[in-house]
């Protein structure tokens, strides 16, 4: 499709999308082999979720080494465009046209390649009262301390599944913050059955142990087989029911009792953010997780010449392999456009191999169960946009035959809000395939023409931007 | 002194670098929309631009998100109704 908007944001070999540890790496990278190269990224400052950090606030955020060399190394050599959210990738003549928004007023840069590294936010299931006020994803309540200073309550409980809920505790805890409990729904004796992964990361391991200190040291208690099954409160969260769960998460008859809290930080692992590739005609592939990620080669080459992705996006694994992954990319582009690598790529090569392996490992140890379904009541919201309630989704299976959902989404406007079911296409794909019978086909709602909501003059072409989206 | 944003007329201090989002949560403020449909109080869920659960207007201008905008000295930021351009929830 012909951009109307020309190149004001100028023209670049590499533009890398995404200021995080991937983004950076692959930013890093291609600036060392000699390209030119732009960064965009909505923050107002590089780093991502993982190295969010106050402003000025430099020195105390976590692997500052590696996260100062990094961002150092793409600030002198590549173009940094801040608080800016790309909402779509196009191509031209010439290459791939990159279109960022700051509110109404939009960005567009040329790039010879792009390398896509958009991350994750954490993936949801819904449960009677996790639309209340005092109820946030487990990412968005270390956001608000990391990037902030703001505590998001006094009495907070943190729960749902995987290692990242032990640094948001910490975190919340170091901060003041009473952890009521942390509740892990999965057994993590399952790493007992992934020795050699471990083994080939003590690194990652001895991190999770200095959280689970951290924690004991602030009194916290960290459950495992324990989920958080409901929230209650009238304008905002006052307490959750916490229940024991067997290993299809299904509740254990008479375990249940009532917490209080005034916040809840709950994330069941994570969702990675896709659109711009797909947008592209990237392939992708489904994940030991479940999740929906961009398909690459060695190089991090996806199907479509001259679109790298990195992080995330191709496969949820945390920060180092994030940076692993972007380094590859950042020299694959480069040598690409005739760029000679000056860096050992084996070295990024074994790292990533490695720390492959430990994802793999801790997506097994920490699945998503269905049991989730049995915690729902007919009026528990699916879609918070459009409050489409449960019962609305069994009734679009099981009343007008819809087996996918897609046709669920179009029959109930599950997933057509805002958010454009980022929220809850995982847990309506599980949902419809449980009800349906059918296998779950979560890409039929991970498709969306806009990665983030844009003014209308935009769509329509029009050279001024309007106001009013 | 620290820098003020005005919310619902009210002044709300924040320091430099907060979003909107996150100097209302420090000032004890949970909720700032109401659901289109049912009414239903929201504030902020994922923190990081994803859900789109904290829109408020700022400046006149509605269905902003709270967790993305920088506050800024003098900002005018409202809470918000329904589809935030002052219409009932259907």
């Amino acid at each position: 499709m012909p951009i109307p908007h020309g190149d004001q944001g100028g023209r670049y070999d590499v533009v890398v999308v995404g200021g995080g540890p991937g983004g950076l790496a692959a930013a890093a990278a291609a600036v060392r082999a000699g390209c030119t190269v732009a960064l965009v990224d909505a923050g107002p400052d590089l780093g991502g979720q993982y190295w969010r950090h106050r402003p000025g606030r430099l020195d105390r955020a976590p692997a500052r080494t590696t996260f100062a060399v990094l961002a150092e190394a793409a600030r002198s050599g590549a173009k940094h465009l801040a608080e800016h959210e790309v909402w779509t990738v196009g191509t031209d003549d010439r290459g791939f046209v990159v279109r960022a928004v700051n509110g109404s007023a939009e960005r567009t840069l040329g790039a010879a390649a792009v390398v896509l590294a958009t991350g994750a936010a954490d993936r949801q299931l819904p449960f009677p009262g996790w639309e209340l006020p005092g109820v946030f994803t487990a990412g968005g309540a270390q956001a608000l301390h990391k990037g902030h200073g703001v505590r998001v309550g006094r009495r907070v409980v943190v729960a749902g599944t995987g290692p990242f809920l032990l640094p948001v505790a910490a975190g919340l805890a170091a901060d003041g913050a009473h952890i009521v409990g942390v509740f892990e729904a999965n057994a993590t004796s399952g790493w007992l059955r992934r020795l050699p992964a471990v083994a080939r990361n003590l690194g990652r391991v001895s991190e999770a142990a200095a959280y689970r200190a951290k924690l004991a040291t602030s009194g916290a208690r960290y459950r495992t087989g324990c989920a958080v099954v409901a929230a209650h409160g009238d304008t905002h969260v006052e307490a959750v029911t916490v229940a024991r769960i067997d290993a299809d998460w299904r509740v254990r008859p008479g375990t249940s009792r009532t917490v209080r809290c005034d916040a809840l930080a709950v994330g069941w692992g994570f969702t990675p953010h896709i659109e711009l590739a797909l947008g592209l005609g990237c392939a992708t592939r489904v994940d030991f997780d479940g999740s929906v990620v961009v398909d690459v080669g060695e190089d991090q080459a996806t199907s479509v010449p001259g679109v790298y992705v990195a992080g995330e996006a191709c496969g949820v694994g945390g920060a180092a392999l994030a940076v692993a992954e972007g380094e590859i990319a950042g020299f694959a582009a480069a040598a690409a456009l005739g760029h000679k690598a000056t860096a050992e790529p084996d070295l990024a090569g074994r790292d990533r191999a490695r720390l492959r392996a430990f994802a793999a490992a801790m997506h097994h140890v920490y699945p998503v169960r269905d049991g989730w379904r049995d915690w729902l009541e007919p009026q528990t919201l699916v879609c918070r946009c459009e409050e489409v309630p449960v019962r609305a989704v069994v009734e679009s299976v099981h009343e007008l035959g819809a087996t996918d959902a897609r046709s669920v989404k179009l029959l109930t406007r599950t997933g057509m809000g805002w958010c454009q079911g980022r929220i809850c296409g995982y847990a309506t794909s599980r949902l419809v395939a449980l009800e349906s019978g059918e296998p779950a086909t979560e890409l039929g709602l991970a498709h969306r023409p806009l990665a983030v909501p844009v003014p209308l003059g935009l769509l329509a072409g029009s050279p001024e931007t309007r106001e009013d989206p | 002194m620290r820098p003020t944003f005005a919310f619902d007329g009210r002044d709300l201090r924040f320091q430099p670098g907060q979003s909107v989002g996150a100097a209302l949560v420090a000032a004890g403020v949970r909720s700032w929309r109401t659901t289109r449909r049912q009414g239903r109080p929201r504030g902020i869920f994922c923190g990081i631009g994803v859900c789109f659960d904290c829109l408020l207007t700022v400046d006149g201008r509605p269905n902003v998100r709270a967790c993305m905008v920088p506050a800024r000295e003098g900002m005018d930021v409202r809470s918000q109704d329904g589809g935030g351009h002052a219409d009932p929830p259907r």
